[in-house]
């Protein structure tokens, strides 16, 4: 029994890490821009005010569409669809990831004007 | 190789692709976030684990991730379990081997590290830090599943002789 002690505190330690990683890492308010960056090279921005759908990428791609202010991916040839799954993203921090492709959509800056500082 | 260590080789390592394979059939795809998941194939890893040894865990573990990915995945999803694979069977093993945790905080530890490896390669491939606000939703999920696991792991370890 006393081994599940070191097994709680285990589990309470990580909680924890949990947990402020959470408070320091969680996205922020209403973000401003989609930044989409491929292969670690960004492709292009997009104001979250205009809805729009794009598409990037050619033999390998991925239909990014802006709409009420959300991001989302909402078609792609990727082998697994996570892209698609994760839905549409809005606040500053929040990304979708398509590994495959190597395709990060970022939403960054609240208004547009704090946009170099997040944009670091 | 004896062959009774050949057989025991072949059996878990089909066990643990058939738990991967049904792990995939349960429709969890929008319910949970990505990445998310129960790790029903640590049992096998666990029972080689405690039942067998280090050896023979690495080797079922990585008989496994090569031919999961022949079959089902390509070569960036191979990247991703190979790591999850060897960081969670590496820490599984120091946390045994310490003595001071019981099975449920082995495999806790076990489903919490192969989550993070899972995203430090995902960070590796886009060249970027910015996934790191993703770890908090993985080291809780990583612990659930865990525990599930472990609970299972500890029944199995105690009643299966093999």
């Amino acid at each position: 029994m006393k081994k599940l002690r070191y097994d709680l505190l285990l589990i309470l330690g990580l909680l924890l890490a949990a947990a402020v990683m959470y408070l320091a890492l969680r996205p922020g308010g209403q973000g401003g821009w989609a930044v989409v960056t491929v292969d670690g090279r960004e492709v292009g921005r997009y104001p979250l005010s205009e809805d729009v759908t794009v598409t990037i990428g050619e033999a390998d791609y991925n239909v990014l569409q802006i709409a009420d202010g959300q991001a989302a991916v909402t078609e792609a040839n990727c082998g697994d669809h996570t892209c698609v799954r994760t839905g549409a993203v809005s606040r500053a921090g929040e990304t979708i990831v398509c590994l495959p492709h190597r395709l990060i959509v970022e939403i960054r800056g609240g208004d547009g004007s704090d946009f170099d500082a997040t944009a670091g | 190789m004896s062959s009774r260590r050949l057989a025991r080789y072949a059996l878990l390592t089909a066990l643990a692709m058939a738990l991967s394979w049904l792990e995939s059939l349960v429709p969890l795809a929008g319910v949970v976030p990505p990445g998310v998941k129960l790790g029903l194939t640590n049992l096998v890893v666990i029972f080689a684990l405690y039942r067998m040894s280090l050896r023979d865990a690495a080797v079922i573990s990585l008989i496994r991730v090569v031919l999961v990915a022949f079959t089902f995945g390509n070569s960036y999803s191979f990247a991703y379990s190979l790591a999850g694979a060897a960081l969670s069977l590496a820490v599984m093993a120091l946390l045994k081997r310490s003595g001071k945790f019981s099975l449920l905080g082995v495999s806790v530890a076990g489903g919490v590290s192969h989550n993070i490896a899972q995203v430090l390669v995902a960070m590796a491939v886009l060249e970027t830090a910015r996934l790191a606000w993703y770890l908090p939703v993985l080291l809780v999920s990583g612990i659930a599943a865990g525990v599930c696991v472990g609970a299972a792991g500890a029944l199995i370890v105690k009643r299966i002789r093999l």
